[in-house]
């Protein structure tokens, strides 16, 4: 009888046990019905940016002056732009632009952010002084401004793009990492750890960056959609890919400007494209600061 | 209260040093030869000596440095490559036009965002919160150039309710005497109640647009801060005493929820000063981040350079503000 009830009871733990942190979270999160629809936006995202080459009607650079302008149709599902060229192709393959300088800006962000965080949260004192001076230096330029004036620095271009992007996240994560870090400091099993002689390496390593990962996790979903609109209005001002005739949503908005009145379907295509994909990432992010972390009330 | 405000300001020194470097290397850094960056492709050797001799660029970095900070000390932020004209002039001409729709958006985002967000939290989990929540999603999932440029399809070209474009007619207030350049005000201190009115509407628009993003910030916070004080075992007192819902509201609930509002409403400057760039460019507004992006397609970095520096000492200016205000509201930073 006892035998069994403890098989009962080791078997229940098992079960516990085999679900980390990470598919419990995944469970919460397939529950959480915003996180759904967000993540249908991305998926919608990343699709079109995969599949261009394959479900775009036209090449996205291919028109005739004779078809400009022309409104929606079985034709153009979202019409032709002042070069002729079909808006719903360019629309897909700015998908892969802004997916592409998105997330490579981002996770440039995440790694210089996190190094300075690391460093000024792991070692403290006076590289903590220094590093977070540094990062108020950074934060003291009004976001998007910030990025311009890197792109007025290093020239046009898709790599300058990212760089500005990354440079003017990265001390959000650097900032948020090493809170964590000194909050973690404290913890109990840091200082069990530490009190055993783990090394200060070992202890960064192994037991703080760990858990100090979701917050950064959590913030980089939603910088990603803060970024998506940002590459949108640097294109927006010209300041996006070199190649003007480049498929990118927001430089596909300059021209629109002017024809408001004739084409307004050059504002609402490209417009959708980018709300579409910034509310996904928007309420991944919220759904995965509630799945992640259990003591969240909902 | 003036310990901490000073503890505030000396930490600000840092920042600024950083800042004068990193705006230093900007224009003393600039990859490549400089002369070419900055003059352009053929600049002739004359022009190329000119331009190193006022740069002095070839000095060692350190003196060049000093001597920049030394003009900045004297209120010397630079002048521009292309009209000789100093940045401060040419800033605080048109400060005004972005100070003034800063504000109005600001306005816009307070009186509709916290009613929102006190409304949500009131219904909360209903349907009532649900389009609070739905509209708060827009707000930060749509950018102000997009925005703008649908309400300027609907309410401009389709409607022709408001002005597609500028700060005021301009035919019709040719005459109108600039003082403040805050149109606004000129127009009324000209007794001009017409073009006053012409200006208010030119200013809806790009208003709203700009807003958009505060408001759903503002919104979600009022939400969540009256939520979290709701729960609080004072205002259950307050309730169970029999006091008016209304009252409960305003003298336990909001006063209490204030303080994460103001930060955050405190906080949105920085965003309104950098969406103020793609609103004035929608809208073609007179102010200053017009006023930026086109110095950048010019390869004015003088004019980069100095308005920059404006700018963050500016934001620098309001965070500390804030910091102060915060911590006169709620005692607790203070004696920390």
């Amino acid at each position: 009888m006892s035998s069994a009830v403890n098989a009962g009871v080791s078997a229940v733990l098992e079960s516990r046990v085999s679900h980390g942190l990470w598919s419990d979270a995944f469970r919460r999160l397939m529950r959480n019905r915003p996180a759904i629809v967000g993540l249908v936006c991305i998926v919608v995202f990343v699709g079109a940016a995969i599949l261009a080459p394959i479900i775009a009607p036209y090449g996205p650079l291919e028109g005739t002056l004779a078809a400009r302008l022309q409104a929606p149709s079985w034709q153009h599902l979202m019409g032709t732009d002042l070069q002729g060229r079909d808006v719903f192709t360019r629309i897909l393959y700015g998908a892969q632009i802004s997916l592409q300088v998105g997330v490579i800006s981002v996770l440039m962000a995440l790694l210089m952010g996190g190094f300075v965080g690391a460093l000024a949260g792991g070692i403290g004192g006076r590289v903590d002084a220094v590093l977070m001076r540094a990062t108020d230096v950074l934060l003291a330029i009004p976001g998007i401004l910030l990025a311009i004036g890197i792109i007025a620095w290093l020239d046009r271009g898709m790599t300058q793009l990212m760089l500005a992007i990354a440079i003017t996240y990265s001390p959000i994560f650097a900032r948020l990492l090493r809170g964590s870090l000194l909050a973690l400091r404290e913890t109990d099993y840091v200082i069990a750890s530490r009190s055993v002689g783990a090394s200060r390496g070992r202890l960064l390593l192994r037991h703080m960056l760990p858990n100090a990962l979701t917050p950064l996790i959590v913030q980089a979903t939603l910088v990603l959609a803060t970024a998506i609109i940002d590459i949108a209005g640097l294109g927006f001002l010209g300041l996006g890919p070199p190649d003007p005739r480049t498929p990118e949503w927001g430089t596909m908005l300059t021209d629109a400007r002017r024809f408001l009145q004739q084409a307004p379907h050059l504002v609402l295509f490209p417009g959708a494209a980018i709300v579409i994909s910034a509310i996904g990432f928007n309420l991944l992010g919220d759904g995965l600061r509630e799945s992640l972390d259990p003591k969240m009330k909902r | 209260m003036l310990k901490y405000t000073v503890r505030r300001l000396l930490a600000a020194i840092p920042v600024l040093i950083g800042l004068s470097m990193v705006l230093f290397a900007f224009v003393h850094l600039l990859p490549g030869d400089p002369c070419r960056a900055i003059l352009g492709q053929h600049a002739t050797p004359e022009a190329c000596a000119r331009l190193r001799e006022n740069l002095g660029l070839d000095l060692p970095l350190w003196q060049q440095y000093l001597s920049y900070v030394g003009d900045l000390l004297r209120g010397d932020f630079g002048s521009s490559i292309i009209n000789n004209k100093p940045v401060l002039t040419e800033f605080a001409s048109r400060f005004p036009g972005t100070v003034e729709l800063s504000i109005a958006a600001l306005l816009f985002a307070v009186g509709v965002g916290i009613p929102l967000g006190r409304l949500a939290a009131r219904h909360a989990q209903g349907w009532t919160d649900g389009i609070v929540t739905v509209i708060s999603l827009f707000g930060i999932s749509i950018p102000v150039f997009v925005l703008g440029l649908v309400l300027v399809y609907v309410f401009a070209v389709q409607l022709q309710w408001l002005p597609t474009q500028g700060r005021i007619d301009a035919r019709a207030a040719a005459d109108l005497k600039i003082v403040t350049n805050f149109m606004l005000v000129d127009t009324l201190l000209a007794g001009r109640l017409d073009l006053f009115v012409d200006a208010v509407r030119h200013l809806i628009l790009p208003a709203i647009a700009l807003g958009s993003i505060p408001l759903a910030i503002i919104a979600r916070i009022t939400r969540a801060a009256v939520l979290d004080v709701s729960n609080e075992d004072y205002v259950r007192t307050a309730r169970a005493k029999g006091l008016k819902e209304r009252r409960v509201d305003d003298r336990h609930v909001m006063r209490n929820a204030w303080l994460p509002v103001i930060t955050v409403i405190g906080l949105q400057v920085g965003g309104l000063l950098g969406g103020a760039v793609l609103t004035e460019t929608v809208f073609s507004w007179t102010g200053v981040g017009r006023w930026v992006v086109d110095a950048i397609g010019n390869r004015d970095y003088f004019v980069v350079q100095g308005a920059v520096m404006i700018f963050a000492l500016i934001f620098l200016v309001v965070n500390l503000l804030v910091d102060i205000g915060y911590a006169y509201l709620n005692p607790r930073i203070r004696y920390s």
